[in-house]
């Protein structure tokens, strides 16, 4: 009992990460109705960031730990956020009223692009990710354990999409958002500046998938330019598990994403699956949605008008 | 009228798209040379009506029946089968296609051949290909279009699409012809055309005819009987000269006070 | 029409005898067969992405659907053929013995269509489900199924795991090649010449009409799958029986990505331009060999870029243009 407790502890944390990229995928669908391939990418870049701007500021900061792993963090979520928005300006703008199939491709460019960028400036080899916070379990309640990385997961998530509540529920450009998903055509006539909104989205999804990508690396420990590519893909499960342009179908879908592959892994045995097949998981799953609820656990149904 | 058993026969038809009710207890039914309108205010169900006959949708409740059989929740491509063709509101072509062959797609259909022929190649294959061809550019021919044939579909003006659609609905050699808004965004004079053109369809094809629009003079100009939906229910149903006169008719188009008035 | 179909026959028969003469069956007999070994490779490898393109270009291009599995397909179709003349090549070869000294080729070739079969196979079970998907759905579901078709190889002991499957026989030659890429030409260019075949081109350009006008937009979908997926499978196994050795890490997302490169550039939908951006990346590919890393770099922009100027691809259609030349003069 206590085993399965933790696997799902550890599969929380891991369902927070996923959930944290999913967010991503989810808001630019909304706005966009495109699938950003990319955003994999974007996460991946978010780790490297975090990576340099330790080694960078580690000297600055003796004792300060806690202050030093925030400052990380931001500063991978600012970095992350602006090759996003640059990312949409760059490659998607001059496609926006092309077919999404065309946007697709350059997406799968981009994504090309971002990964073998990275592999000629840091190299094909993982690298080491530093431990943003001293390591060591908590003796949680009743022989659970929790790392100090997975508390942090936990609690940065937590403030995280509460954030995100806040600034899609209760601001200007989040009431702007929502409208630009509802209705482009009627957003833009009431004076919402599109490209404004879509850049703000890009920004927003990619500062999330960063602080994902500084706990994903906290967790793994290693970090490597195609690191974002399956993770990227999960998050996507995870956000079409949701219902896709639902933000917490997003969460949900990232978290139950998290929690199922832990525990397919931890009780391989049981189950008769090979751990092996832990990175099919959430594809089976997504076959699996599509198949019997495409709208996914919390989305609405679309009909093709004919 | 009820000499001859109807072609097409909906009764106690009704669809809802979660909460909302589209179209409810929708009886109606149309025979073999006959053009029935079916009109009604934006959003009465028209075209849901049109999507449930054709197997777009899948209908809540009640029956449709085509020549005897029931066609209800069908795939779309099964209902065209049985002898049910349509055109579209908006202008659906194959747009990377000529136009001789958008109309020969259409005649798939009735193909003896298929993928192993199309390989294979054999005398069986080329005469039918030939014969295809021949029967898409005689259907061309009869409206109009035949020197275009080989043209893109997207080179025609605005009322040659709109025809080459009747013809490649016809291709499918249909026994009931659905008309969505076939009027639409035409000017008075090709509003003219397309009512003579109609009319000359159905009494060259022997067709039964269910046309949707909202052209009140080209509904009340070549249909022999008209239907009335609001907010998916049939209010009214007679000749033209009977709904225009209708009470409830006229209060559905124009607003209650008029009738107080 | 007919002359297509022994256009065909022509160049299979053209494709064996450059074969013989190029590769020397068994032994170079003439001193113009001394012809260069890295220049063969590159040939070969060119015919094979040939074969690759144009299937895929069935999907993609002819029948508007996105698949970015294609290399699921080609996998399924390396490991089925090596399973048979590699695991399981002893006893595939005595139940040949009557064949004689013909046996290896029979069974490379028996091995081959099998490999064509079973990715066929593989090719119905993913063009079913997915067929209610569309655009970026349906891109991302290939995918998955070509991921959980690597990953099942990568647990699977009896094919080698994670390590790959060494000693495959060479049996490729460039006469096969050519002969398959050749059928997969004829096969992809005849379907879509005729009534029936126009139907994909219908399914692509407006599936609610095409279903309107009486078309199984499922049918023709399926069918593109599974013919797509039977000719991957057959490059798969050329593939295999060329280099002798496959790893499941070989046939992973960015070989799927190198075929989808090649129909984008081709021009989707145009059976000469995607055979034509087949051999000229296949060529590209060798020349910046020596610049590896800035070659996946010079892709994705060459994709993005591209994209943005020109979505109809960089060559189009070769014979249309050949014929408005002509036209034109």
């Amino acid at each position: 009992m206590n085993e399965l407790l933790q696997q799902i502890l550890n599969g929380l944390s891991l369902g927070a990460i996923y959930a944290l990229i999913a967010l991503g995928y989810t808001m630019v669908y909304g706005v966009l109705r495109f699938i950003n391939f990319a955003h994999g990418d974007v996460f991946m870049v978010g780790a490297f960031s975090g990576l340099y701007l330790f080694r960078w500021l580690k000297p600055f900061f003796d004792g300060g730990r806690w202050l030093l792993a925030a400052l990380v963090l931001l500063g991978a979520m600012l970095i992350s956020a602006t090759l996003g928005v640059l990312v949409e300006w760059l490659a998607y703008r001059p496609l926006r009223e092309k077919p999404r199939l065309t946007v697709l491709i350059t997406a799968i460019g981009v994504s090309l692009l971002l990964e073998y960028s990275a592999q000629l400036l840091f190299g094909a080899a993982p690298r080491g990710f530093p431990s943003l916070v001293e390591g060591g379990a908590i003796g949680g309640i009743g022989g659970l354990h929790a790392s100090n990385v997975q508390v942090l997961v936990f609690l940065v998530s937590g403030a995280l999409l509460f954030a995100l509540r806040f600034i899609v529920m209760r601001t200007r450009i989040g009431l702007a958002m929502r409208a630009l998903s509802l209705n482009p055509t009627a957003a833009a006539l009431m004076g919402v500046n599109i490209s404004v909104v879509i850049s703000f989205t890009f920004g927003l999804g990619s500062a999330l998938a960063a602080a994902g990508a500084i706990f994903y690396a906290s967790l793994y420990q290693a970090i490597d330019p195609f690191m974002g590519v399956l993770p990227g893909l999960k998050a996507f499960v995870a956000a079409v598990l949701g219902g896709i342009g639902s933000l917490p179908g997003a969460a949900l879908g990232g978290v139950i994403l998290g929690v199922v592959e832990t525990l397919v892994v931890g009780y391989s045995k049981e189950l008769g699956i090979p751990p092996g097949y832990r990175d099919a998981v959430a594809f089976v799953i997504l076959i699996l949605i599509l198949l019997f609820k495409p709208s996914g656990l919390l989305g609405k149904n679309h009909r093709e008008k004919v | 009228m009820s000499e001859s058993k109807s072609l097409l026969e909906l009764s106690g038809v009704g669809i809802r798209f979660g909460g909302l009710v589209a179209v409810s207890g929708f009886d109606f039914s149309i025979s073999t040379g006959e053009l029935v309108g079916l009109i009604g205010p934006n959003g009465a169900g028209k075209t849901t009506v049109f999507n449930i006959i054709t197997g777009v949708y899948a209908p809540s409740e009640g029956a449709v029946r085509f020549s005897g059989s029931s066609i209800n929740g069908l795939a779309p491509n099964k209902i065209t089968a049985f002898g049910i063709a349509r055109t579209f509101q908006n202008i659906r072509l194959f747009s990377s296609l000529s136009v001789v062959d958008n109309v020969r797609t259409a005649l798939n259909l009735h193909l003896q051949t298929g993928m192993f022929g199309a390989l294979w190649r054999g005398r069986k294959f080329r005469e039918e290909e030939h014969r295809v061809r021949i029967e898409a550019l005689e259907l061309l021919e009869i409206f109009g279009l035949a020197k275009m044939a080989d043209a893109p579909c997207r080179s025609l003006s605005y009322g040659d699409q709109r025809r080459l659609e009747i013809v490649r609905a016809l291709a499918t050699r249909p026994r009931l012809l659905l008309l969505d808004e076939p009027a639409a965004g035409m000017n008075p004079t090709e509003k003219v055309e397309l009512m003579k053109l109609i009319r000359f369809t159905q009494e060259r094809f022997g067709l039964a005819v269910l046309l949707v629009e909202h052209d009140m003079k080209v509904v009340m100009g070549i249909c022999q009987r008209i239907a009335v939906l609001e907010y998916g229910r049939k209010i009214a149903e007679g000749t033209p000269s009977e709904i225009q006169k209708n009470q409830r008719v006229i209060a559905a188009y124009l607003g209650e006070e008029v009738v107080d008035a | 029409m007919i002359r297509s179909k022994s256009v065909l026959f022509l160049m299979i028969l053209l494709s064996t005898v450059v074969s013989y003469v190029f590769t020397g069956h068994p032994e170079p007999s003439w001193p113009i067969a001394q012809i260069d070994d890295y220049v063969l490779n590159i040939i070969v490898l060119a015919g094979i992405n040939i074969t690759l393109a144009v299937s895929l270009n069935l999907v993609n291009g002819h029948t508007g659907q996105f698949s970015l599995g294609h290399a699921g397909f080609m996998a399924v179709g390396a490991y089925a053929s090596a399973w048979l003349t590699q695991v399981r090549g002893k006893e595939f070869l005595a139940a040949l013995h009557f064949c004689d000294a013909a046996a290896p080729v029979v069974a490379f070739l028996l091995a081959t269509i099998f490999g064509g079969f079973v990715a066929a196979i593989a090719g119905f079970a993913v063009g079913l489900p997915s067929l209610r998907l569309k655009g970026d759905y349906l891109a991302i579901v290939t995918l998955g199924f070509g991921e959980i078709i690597r990953v099942v190889i990568q647990n699977t002991d009896s094919l080698g795991g994670a390590r790959g499957l060494t000693g495959v026989p060479i049996r490729t030659t460039l006469g096969w090649t050519f002969a398959i890429a050749a059928c997969a030409i004829y096969v992809a260019a005849s379907l879509v010449k005729s009534t029936y075949g126009r139907g994909f081109l219908a399914v692509r350009d407006d599936e609610i009409a095409a279903e309107a006008m009486g078309i199984n937009a499922t049918k023709y979908k399926v069918t593109a799958f599974v013919v797509g997926a039977f000719f991957a499978g057959l490059a798969g196994a050329l593939y295999a029986h060329f280099i002798g050795y496959i790893t499941p890490e070989g046939f992973n997302f960015l070989k799927s990505v190198d075929v989808v490169v090649m129909v984008i550039l081709g021009g989707m939908g145009s059976t000469a331009g995607v055979s034509v951006a087949a051999v000229g990346l296949t060529v590209l590919n060798e020349l910046l060999r020596q610049a590896e890393q800035y070659r996946m770099i010079a892709f994705a922009l060459l994709l993005i870029v591209l994209m943005i100027l020109r979505p109809q691809g960089l060559i189009g259609d070769p014979v249309r243009w050949f014929k408005a030349r002509r036209a034109n003069r």
